[in-house]
């Protein structure tokens, strides 16, 4: 979903860019307590992993094809605040290395495929955790949907921007539709992907993964009552 | 007690693993990923506005569009990718450096 210049009016363009250095401060700020030695080499596993998956565009509906984002998986990988920085440089390496995603929509891109997905992903992940058994075996499932409703919601936010600044009129609801019903399909290859990575790394090392802290804790507390 | 700390699979393997799951996605089978257009560009040739593009000012460079300037095609994709996978780790491992050096310090480590 890299947009390309153009498509945003440049006020409109300005006004994401400032959101999404406004996101990055918070994030570079989160990070601080997300960082410890485990967890930075993992951040450049998780942004190489992004990176890559998202070159592997897969088919999804009659001659239309959709990547992974990213952003849920990150979130859970490493935290919403050091996953928000990993999305960050993936989308600056693209758009300025391989011009993949303008440079003035860079901001846009950040935005939709950074500061979106990882708040949107980390979030309902979060709530789906919260009504799920408190089991190591929840965390994957609780990811993945976490990913579909990122891509959802990405795709809606650029219909948002879209109204605001859309170089071309086009009927919004049309445009909504048309956006949401693609990416319901791209999303659901987004959850797939997050679930098999999510659920690979907990099965070898759940300390590793940031969101099965909390379960992680929950089941030692456990085994020391038992014992 | 702990079933974790019987058979523990190190930190390092993964990472190295994870390494080089990246790498080969990026440097092999993505030259197997689909071409057809992502969905924002399919709604933006079906509403019509995809015309509103303008080519980015990185379209000239050395790796536009997951391309090598100057390599045979069959090879080209597939190294950009490659390319691609080391500058991100390297930035995003030179950015955790500085967050971590910026951070208080704290006793003790690895």
């Amino acid at each position: 979903m890299h947009v390309p210049d153009g498509f945003l009016d440049a006020p409109t363009s300005l006004a994401t860019a400032g959101v999404a250095a406004a996101g990055i401060a918070i994030a570079l700020r989160g990070a601080r307590r997300e960082v410890d030695d485990r967890i930075a080499p993992l951040a450049g596993l998780v942004a190489t992993f992004v990176f890559a998956t998202q070159m592997l565009n897969f088919p999804v509906a009659g001659g239309t094809s959709g990547h992974l984002m990213g952003g849920a998986l990150a979130a859970v990988l490493v935290g919403p605040y050091t996953g928000l920085l990993c999305l960050t440089v993936v989308l600056a390496v693209q758009s300025l290395l391989f011009a993949d995603g303008g440079i003035t929509a860079l901001g846009t891109n950040v935005v939709l495929m950074g500061v979106v997905t990882v708040v949107a992903g980390y979030l309902a992940f979060r709530g789906v955790q919260l009504v799920l058994p408190k089991r190591l075996s929840m965390v994957a499932p609780a990811a993945a949907i976490g990913a579909l409703v990122s891509v959802v919601l990405s795709a809606a936010t650029f219909v948002g921007l879209y109204a605001v600044g859309g170089a071309v009129p086009i009927p919004l609801d049309t445009l909504l539709t048309a956006m949401v019903g693609v990416h319901v399909l791209i999303g659901i290859g987004e959850a797939v992907i997050t679930f098999l990575v999510v659920a690979s790394i907990v099965a070898v090392r759940p300390d590793l993964v940031h969101g099965a802290r909390r379960v992680l804790a929950v089941r030692t507390l456990e085994t020391r009552v038992a014992a | 007690m702990n079933a974790t700390t019987t058979r523990r699979v190190s930190t390092r393997t993964v990472l190295v693993a994870g390494l080089l799951v990246a790498l080969v996605l990026a440097g092999v089978v993505s030259l197997w990923a689909s071409a057809s257009p992502d969905g924002l560009n399919r709604v933006a040739g079906d509403l019509g506005f995809s015309g509103a593009e303008q080519a980015s000012g990185a379209q000239d460079g050395p790796l536009a569009g997951y391309e090598v300037a100057g390599v045979d095609s069959r090879w080209s994709g597939g190294l950009a990718g490659v390319i691609g996978c080391l500058v991100v780790l390297a930035c995003t491992s030179a950015l955790m450096l500085l967050r971590k050096r910026s951070a208080p310090r704290t006793d003790g480590g690895e």
